[in-house]
C-alpha cells in the first residue's frame, strides 16, 4: 500500500515540476531577454500553466489523414512512459524512492534508449518530410550521444563500485564525484542536453529549418506530451546530474535532505534554461563530429585514467 | 538631338550601319544609346567583354510601354522600349542601352547568354509587359501567378480595382490556382532521381519561420544535401511600380517606404533624389544633413533587425530581443523627429516634412553614447561565438567576380573585399562631407557579410555623430517652386506663389519631362528609382531597382552542395526583405 502512495507522490511531484517548468522557463528566458514573460494570470503569472493546460486539453486533437494512425498515437506515449519510468530509480532522499534497484543506472540507460523510438516513430508516422528529416537527425544524434552518456558514467560506477543510485550517493559522503570525475560530468551534461534535444542541440526540431521537426504534425494533448516530455527530460537529467555528481540529497544538516536535492536540481534546471537563452545551434554534422572526434576519446581516456588510479590505490 | 560621345562613335565604328540608332540626353546625365534589337546581344557582349573600360554589371533591365507617352521628341519610334542599365564599378560609370520595339506583343533576343542575371529580369518584363524574349531558357511568369490574365504594366491595363469587375474566387479558380502551385520538377528541368539515389523535393515556404516572409523555395535534396533550389517569388507583389503611374509625384512617397520596409526613409531618399534630379532642385545643406542622419539611423535599425533575426536563424534565441530593444531606441528618435516609426514617409520633394524638433540633439547624442557598448556586446556574444563562426565561416562564399556578374551590391559585394559604396564613390545628399570608412570583408562568406554589417553600424554611428556636431542652420526645404508642399512664407502675399502652392497641393507638382535614376546605397544594397516623366503630375513609369531581387536570384548558385541548416545561414546573410524582392 505504501508503495502506491510513494509512486503517486513521485508522479505528482515530477509532473507538477515539469508543468511548472514551462512557467519557470518562460519567466527566466524573459528575464534574460529584457522582457516580462507571462505575468498576467494569477500571482506572477503562475496560473499561466493552468490556463495552458486547459487550452491544450481542449484543443482539437487532429490526426492527419495521411499519417500512420496507430503509430502516430503511440509515439508520444512511449516518450512519456520511458521518462516517467526512469524516475522510479531516483533516490530523492535516503528514504524516499520508488525502487532501490542494483541495476538502477542501467535501467536509466535502457529507458533513454527506448525514448529514441518515440521520436523516430513519431516522425516516421507523421508522413511529412520535415518530420522525417527531424526524426532522422534525432535518431542519429541520440544514438551517438547514448554512447558517450553510458561511457561517461562508468567512472562514477568504478569509483562507487555500484550501479545502485542510492549507493552511489552514499559513496559521495567524502567528496562529490564532480571533482574526481569532472570530465565524466562535462560529457554527461553535454550528452544530457543532446538527449533531451534542447538548445543548442535541438537539431531534430530546429524551428528555423524544420518548422518543428519530428512533431510538426502533432497537436492537442499529443503535442502536449512531447512538450511536457521535454521538461520531464530536463528534470530527469538534472536529478541524475545531482545524484551522480553532486551528492544527491547530501548537504549540511541544518536543512532537510529533500531541500538539498531540490535545490541542486533547480540549479541545473536553470542552467539548462540559461543554455537555451545563450547559445546558437550547431549544424548536425558538426554535432556528430564533436561527439565522435572529441567526446569519445575524452571519455575513453577518462575511463582508462580512473581505472588506472583505482588499481594503483588498491 | 544626338550627342556624339567617344563610346557612341566607337560603337558606330564597330557595328554595321543601322545597329546603333542614336543617343539621348537624360536628366541624370547617364549616357544613353539607342540600338537595334537585332544586334542587342552582340552589342552588350561587346560592352561587357571587349571594351577597354568594360561595363561588367547589369544593374537593371526593364521595359517602358511608350504608347501613350508625350514629350519623347528626338527618340526613335517605339511601342515598347527595353532598357538595359549597365554599370562599371571599376570605372564608376553607368550606361543605358535602349532598344525600341514595335508592335502589340513584340519580341526581343534574350541576353541570358551574356548575363545569366538577366534571367529573372527578362521573366519579370515578360510577366508585366508581355514582351517575348527569344532564346530565354525558362520564360514564365515570375511575380504573378500562372493563371493571371494580362500584363499589368501595359498602359491599357487598369491601375485601379474599381476599373475591373468585382473579384470572385470560384471553386474552379481555386482548383486551378492550387494546381499551379504544385511543383513539377520537369518544368524546371530537374531530375527526380540520379544513378543511386532518389531526390526529395522539399517545399520551404511560402509560410516558414526561416524565410522571413512570403517566400517559397523548392529544394531538391539528396539526404540533407542541397542539389538545387528553385525560388518561387511574387507572393508579396503589390504592384508598387504600377501605383507610381497613378499617384502624384508627391503622394507616391508613402509607397516607397514600404518597398524595403526595414529601410524606412532610405527608400524615400532614393525616390526624392530621382525626382529632384528631374526637377532640377538643389536642396539646402541642412536638408542634406537631416536626410543623411535619418538614413544612417535607419541603416542601423535595419542592420539590427538583420542581426537579431540572423542569430535566431542560427538557433540563438536571445539576440533578437536585444536587437529589437535597441531598434526601439532608434524608433524613439524617429518618432520624435517624424511622428512615424517604421514608415515615416518623411522626406519631401525638395526637403523634409518639418524641421527637427527641439531637443533632438540630446536624444541622438544619447543614442550615440549608448550604442557602441551594445555593439561590443553583440560582437562578443553573437559574432565571436564559436558555434556562430562554425555555422558561417566558409558557408555560401562567392568571389568578387561572381558578385559583380550576379548584380550583388551592398554588404554582399563588400564582403568579397571589393570596395564599392555609392556613398563614397558617387556621393549623393552630401555624403562627401562626412568622414567614415567602408568596412570590407575578404572571403565573401556568410561570416564576412556579418562582419561588414557590424562594421557598417559603427560607421553609421560615426556619421550620425558628425550630423549632431555639424548640423548646419538653414531651411528644411528648398525654395525651388517645385518643392512639395512648398514653403508657405509668401503664399499669403502674392498671387503667383499662392497659385503655385494651390496647384502643387491639389494636383501635385508637374515635373519636367525627362528620365533619371540616382542609385543610392540602401541598407540591403543598391536601390534606385528609374523615373520617367512625360511632363505630367505623375510618373509615366517608375521602375524600382531593388537589391533583394538579384541577391535572391543568386541563392541557388551559392547554396548548391550545402545542407538545409546552411541554407538558413545563407538566406539570413543575404539580408533580403520580401517586399523589396517582390515590390
Amino acid at each position: 500500500m505504501e508503495y502506491i502512495f510513494i509512486i503517486a507522490g513521485v508522479l505528482l511531484i515530477v509532473l507538477t515540476i515539469a508543468a511548472g517548468l514551462i512557467w519557470v522557463e518562460r519567466r527566466l528566458l524573459a528575464l534574460w531577454q529584457d522582457r516580462y514573460g507571462p505575468n498576467r494570470v494569477g500571482p506572477f503569472g503562475l496560473f499561466q500553466v493552468l490556463a495552458d493546460m486547459i487550452k491544450i486539453f481542449f484543443k482539437e486533437d487532429w490526426i492527419p489523414p495521411f499519417a500512420d494512425k496507430a503509430v502516430f498515437v503511440i509515439a508520444p506515449g512511449i516518450l512519456m512512459i520511458s521518462i516517467l519510468l526512469t524516475f522510479a530509480i531516483i533516490p530523492f532522499t535516503d528514504s524516499f524512492f520508488v525502487l532501490d534497484s542494483n541495476i538502477g543506472l542501467l535501467f536509466f540507460l535502457g529507458n533513454s534508449s527506448l525514448g529514441v523510438y518515440s521520436i523516430v516513430l513519431g516522425g516516421w508516422a507523421s508522413n511529412n518530410k520535415y518530420s522525417l528529416l527531424g526524426s532522422i537527425r534525432a535518431s542519429a544524434q541520440m544514438l551517438t550521444y547514448e554512447v558517450f552518456m553510458g561511457l561517461s558514467l562508468m567512472g562514477v560506477v568504478m569509483m562507487s563500485d555500484s550501479f545502485n543510485l542510492r549507493e552511489i550517493v552514499e559513496a559521495q559522503r567524502g567528496m562529490w564525484f564532480v571533482f574526481p570525475q569532472f570530465i565524466g560530468f562535462v560529457v554527461f551534461l553535454i550528452a544530457g542536453v543532446a538527449e533531451t534535444h534542447r538548445t543548442p542541440f535541438d537539431i531534430p526540431e530546429a524551428e528555423g529549418e524544420l518548422v518543428a521537426g519530428y512533431h510538426s504534425e502533432y497537436s492537442g494533448m499529443k503535442f502536449g506530451m512531447f512538450f511536457v516530455g521535454e521538461y520531464l527530460g530536463v528534470t530527469l537529467i538534472s536529478t541524475l546530474i545531482v545524484t551522480l555528481f553532486f551528492g544527491g540529497w547530501l548537504g549540511p544538516s541544518f536543512l532537510p535532505p529533500a531541500f538539498w536535492f531540490f535545490f541542486k536540481t533547480a540549479f541545473f534546471i536553470c542552467f539548462f534554461v540559461l543554455l537555451r537563452a545563450s547559445l546558437p545551434r550547431p549544424r548536425y554534422d558538426q554535432l556528430m563530429d564533436f561527439g565522435w572526434k572529441i567526446l569519445l576519446p575524452l571519455v575513453l581516456l577518462n575511463i582508462l585514467v580512473t581505472g588506472a588510479i583505482i588499481l594503483y590505490l588498491q | 538631338m544626338s550627342i556624339d560621345t567617344a563610346l557612341y562613335s566607337d560603337l558606330k565604328n564597330n557595328f554595321t550601319e543601322g545597329a546603333i540608332i542614336s543617343t539621348q540626353s537624360t536628366a541624370d546625365g547617364t549616357e544613353t544609346i539607342w540600338v537595334n534589337k537585332d544586334f542587342i546581344v552582340d552589342i552588350l557582349n561587346y560592352l561587357k567583354n571587349r571594351l577597354t573600360q568594360p561595363y561588367q554589371s547589369l544593374y537593371d533591365l526593364t521595359a517602358i510601354d511608350e504608347r501613350r507617352r508625350n514629350n519623347r521628341q528626338g527618340q526613335p519610334d517605339s511601342d515598347f522600349t527595353i532598357v538595359y542599365h549597365l554599370t562599371s564599378f571599376e570605372y564608376n560609370k553607368d550606361l543605358r542601352i535602349k532598344t525600341p520595339l514595335l508592335g502589340e506583343y513584340p519580341s526581343v533576343p534574350s541576353i541570358t547568354g551574356v548575363w545569366e542575371l538577366a534571367n529573372w529580369y527578362e521573366r519579370e518584363v515578360f510577366d508585366l509587359f508581355g514582351i517575348n524574349f527569344i532564346g530565354h531558357p525558362n520564360l514564365r511568369r515570375i511575380l504573378l501567378p500562372k493563371s493571371w490574365k494580362g500584363h499589368p504594366l501595359r498602359k491599357d491595363y487598369p491601375a485601379r480595382a474599381t476599373e475591373l469587375d468585382p473579384y470572385v474566387l470560384t471553386d474552379q479558380m481555386r482548383e486551378i490556382e492550387d494546381n499551379d502551385l504544385k511543383f513539377n520538377p520537369a518544368e524546371y528541368g530537374l531530375k527526380t532521381k540520379a544513378e543511386d539515389t532518389d531526390f526529395m523535393f522539399l517545399n520551404i515556404g511560402p509560410q516558414h519561420p526561416g524565410t522571413h516572409g512570403l517566400l517559397r523555395l523548392v529544394l531538391q535534396l539528396d539526404g540533407e544535401d542541397i542539389v538545387d533550389i528553385i525560388p518561387d517569388i511574387g507572393f508579396h507583389h503589390r504592384g508598387a511600380e504600377k501605383m507610381g503611374e497613378r499617384q502624384s509625384w508627391h503622394s507616391y512617397i508613402p509607397y516607397t517606404d514600404r518597398i524595403d520596409y526595414l529601410g524606412g526613409v532610405i527608400n524615400n531618399l532614393a525616390y526624392v533624389l530621382s525626382v529632384e534630379k528631374l526637377a532640377g532642385i538643389e536642396v539646402p545643406d541642412r536638408v542634406k544633413f537631416i536626410r543623411v542622419m535619418m538614413c544612417e539611423l535607419f541603416r542601423i535599425a535595419s542592420h539590427l533587425v538583420w542581426l537579431g533575426t540572423y542569430a535566431q536563424d542560427l538557433g540563438q534565441m536571445s539576440p533578437v530581443f536585444f536587437a529589437f530593444n535597441d531598434r526601439e531606441k532608434i524608433f524613439d528618435i524617429v518618432s520624435a523627429v517624424t511622428g512615424g516609426r517604421m514608415h515615416p514617409s518623411w522626406f519631401r520633394i525638395g526637403g523634409v516634412a518639418h524641421d527637427l524638433p527641439n531637443g533632438w540633439e540630446k536624444m541622438v547624442q544619447d543614442f550615440v553614447n549608448y550604442f557602441p557598448k551594445r555593439l561590443k556586446e553583440f560582437e562578443k556574444t553573437i559574432i565571436q561565438n564559436r558555434i556562430f563562426k562554425a555555422r558561417t565561416i566558409g558557408i555560401g562564399a562567392y568571389t568578387t567576380q561572381e558578385a559583380i556578374e550576379w548584380g550583388i551590391t551592398g554588404a554582399g559585394l563588400r564582403a568579397t573585399g571589393y570596395n564599392f559604396d555609392y556613398r563614397k564613390k558617387r556621393p549623393y545628399s552630401g555624403y562627401e562631407n562626412f568622414e567614415f570608412d567602408i568596412p570590407l570583408g575578404k572571403n565573401g562568406d556568410c561570416f564576412d557579410r556579418s562582419l561588414v554589417r557590424m562594421g557598417e553600424m559603427r560607421q553609421s554611428l560615426r556619421i550620425v555623430e558628425q550630423c549632431v556636431k555639424n548640423m548646419p542652420a538653414g531651411l528644411y526645404k528648398s525654395e525651388h517652386p517645385l518643392t512639395t508642399p512648398p514653403l508657405k512664407e509668401h503664399t499669403m502675399q502674392d498671387i503667383e506663389t499662392l497659385i503655385t502652392h494651390f496647384l502643387g497641393v491639389t494636383w501635385g507638382p508637374v515635373i519636367p519631362a525627362g528620365e533619371a535614376i540616382v542609385p543610392i546605397e540602401a541598407a540591403k544594397g543598391s536601390n534606385g528609382y528609374y523615373l520617367i516623366s512625360d511632363g505630367s503630375t505623375s510618373a509615366y513609369r517608375s521602375r524600382i531597382r531593388t537589391p533583394s531581387f538579384p541577391h535572391m536570384q543568386m541563392l541557388p548558385l551559392i547554396s548548391r552542395g550545402y545542407t538545409i541548416p546552411d541554407l538558413l545561414s545563407i538566406l539570413g546573410a543575404l539580408d533580403f526583405v520580401l517586399a523589396d524582392l517582390d515590390r
